[in-house]
């Protein structure tokens, strides 16, 4: 757009202030990858271009972090939160929005109360809830509380996607005696596959890289999330650099690789997410 | 970005009429009554109530009490809000929490509105495909962030390599050690990773501005700079609210990476609410204070957040 107007020198700047941005938004990880391939238990200074660059120690750091355990465990943990927000989220918005529940917008305002509720304000009656329950350092005390904490976001995305569905639609499904239950399943579903896949990648993301919650709910590491596992590893090898940085890119590295194969997805999904707020 | 556009619009928040519930007569062959609907509304609002909503009353109820979390609950009124107002920790956390408001708020939305206005014309593969880069800090998980920052900025970090190598290796130091400089350090990692998301969230609220308008203002002899007041920023309002309520709840409820890069330390000048709500409950067992504080926070997140959200409403 506008290329008729920008002039090649307006081009450059741009080209330049890109440049360091992405110079900015790399330095971290060039700084861990450079402290990583330093020879292993040697003290790293800046960012150096290894001379013999020791890949060793990401083999060492991926027996010490038990890569695979806490992978998992994460898996798991998504596994347990993403269906059943989905589903939640989904079905509350097709009544409020679709079958206009008497009230139905009570309800949501209700909802969207949480929508900007720091976790920090309610993990500690969270915290004790669990533990009445006997379910501290169980994987339900980390993921029943996400699902609900997460509701309110997914309701709020979904009820803005069903109200950009037509009219019509709503109305022919009705005419045809289609019950509610066939309605969603057979005629909503299918056009909201664009916004669920969007709230798929956030729930899942949001999980993958929760912290506090998981810190909080579960004394293992190896049964945390990806975020809370790292935070142990950070506390166990702290003073290490070389081993500690080895250790973090390899934990971050599954998600790095999943952002890269399914970056269109997850550009959309977060620039459109970010309303969250 | 028309879907950003139907979010941002649905958050003005047009509510489906609680009234028209009385259509559902008009549905053929539907004999049951609107209130059965309920039944797909009701298992989310359940979950919701029984966790949200009810550790929200009871971080209100903790906070009137002195508990240890074990023994006996004392009531002590106000005492545990004095405190949040009164002891230097808390105050301390309070105040940091709105410095921290510069870094992630003030300063990646006004370099993303630079990088946005400037970046805009490019359009090669090159260029779209390191914009997609900027998204790695909102991908990775913060601790991760705070890991790498927290060596960047050690005394043999990077940071201290560049000063030194352009001639400002008398300001080198041990960054997140030093009483003056850890929190600004910290707030440095907020912009880092929210000055893409501005930057994109800005750039594609830029693409869906009229180029017409950009026309007249040429005509009406207006530089760079008018243009950009005159039709960039009003055009881009939308989105500059979106980013200002992201990075205020991001500013505010900032757990993860003070939690790893300082612990709030040194001497306390790093902690914030979160932080602080975290040590109190689980370190101090002082489930009273933090949960005053834990109060407070929320309502300062409302206070910031919701007249924000008035303002969208009534966008043009």
């Amino acid at each position: 757009m506008n290329t008729a107007r920008s002039s090649r020198s307006e081009l450059w700047l741009g080209r330049i202030v890109l440049l360091m941005l992405v110079l900015f938004t790399l330095l971290p990880f060039v700084g861990m990858l450079s402290a990583a391939l330093q020879p292993a238990g040697s003290n790293p200074t800046g960012i150096q271009v290894p001379t013999n660059p020791a890949w060793g120690n990401f083999i060492t750091a991926f027996e010490m972090s038990k890569l695979p355990t806490l992978m998992t465990s994460s898996l798991i943990l998504v596994l347990m939160v993403v269906p059943a927000g989905l589903v939640l989220a989904t079905a509350a918005a097709y009544g409020i929005v679709v079958l206009r529940v008497p009230f139905g917008g009570v309800a949501f305002v209700v909802l969207l109360l949480g929508l900007t509720i720091p976790f920090e304000s309610l993990i500690v009656p969270l915290y004790h809830l669990m533990k009445d329950a006997g379910l501290l350092n169980t994987r339900l005390a980390i993921a029943m509380p996400l699902v609900a904490l997460y509701l309110p976001f997914g309701v709020f995305w979904m009820r803005a996607h069903f109200q950009g569905v037509p009219k019509e639609i709503t109305e022919a499904a009705e005419m045809d005696g289609a019950g509610w239950w066939r309605g969603l399943w057979h005629v909503h579903i299918p056009l909201a596959r664009p916004a669920l896949t969007t709230l798929i990648v956030l729930y899942s993301l949001w999980t993958w890289n929760q912290f506090i919650i998981a810190l909080v709910m579960m004394d293992e590491p190896l049964m945390r999330t990806v975020a809370g596992a790292l935070g142990a590893f950070q506390g166990q090898y702290g003073t290490d650099i070389v081993l500690l940085s080895a250790g973090a890119l390899l934990i971050m590295l599954p998600t790095i690789t999943v952002f890269a194969v399914f970056q269109k997805q997850f550009v959309v999904a977060l620039l459109q997410g970010s309303v969250k707020g | 970005m028309t879907q950003l556009d139907q979010t941002v619009a649905g958050a003005q928040g047009a509510r489906p009429a609680a009234g028209g519930g009385r259509r559902t007569t008009r549905r053929g062959g539907e004999r049951r009554g609107p209130w059965a609907a309920w039944i797909f509304v009701l298992p989310a609002l359940a979950v919701y109530s029984f966790f949200t909503l009810q550790s929200l009353a009871k971080s209100v109820q903790y906070s009137f009490y002195s508990w240890n979390g074990i023994g006996e609950a004392r009531w002590v009124g106000l005492a545990n809000y004095a405190e949040v107002f009164s002891d230097p920790r808390r105050v301390t956390a309070l105040a940091n929490a709105f410095k921290l408001i510069f870094f992630y708020s003030f300063l990646s939305i006004a370099l993303g509105l630079i990088a946005a206005t400037l970046i805009r014309g490019l359009n090669s593969r090159w260029s779209r495909a390191s914009q997609t880069l900027l998204f790695l800090p909102q991908v990775v998980p913060l601790v991760g962030a705070g890991i790498a920052w927290t060596w960047l900025y050690s005394s043999d970090g990077a940071v201290n390599q560049i000063l030194r190598a352009i001639g400002l290796g008398g300001v080198a130091r041990a960054w997140l050690a030093d009483f003056t400089f850890a929190l600004p350090a910290i707030g440095i990692v907020g912009t880092w990773v929210l000055i893409g998301l501005c930057t994109m969230l800005l750039s594609a609220g830029m693409t869906k501005i009229d180029p017409s308008l950009y026309d007249a203002a040429r005509v009406d002899g207006a530089g760079p700079i008018r243009e950009f007041f005159a039709v960039t920023l009003p055009g881009v309002r939308g989105e500059l609210t979106v980013c200002l309520t992201v990075t205020l709840i991001a500013a505010l409820a900032n757990f993860d990476v003070v939690y790893t890069m300082t612990l709030g330390g040194p001497g306390g000048s790093t902690m914030v609410p979160g932080v602080d709500i975290y040590q109190l409950a689980f370190n101090q067992a002082r489930v009273g204070a933090a949960s005053a504080m834990g109060v407070v926070l929320m309502v300062l997140v409302l206070a910031l957040v919701l007249p924000l959200q008035r303002i969208m409403r009534e966008r043009p």
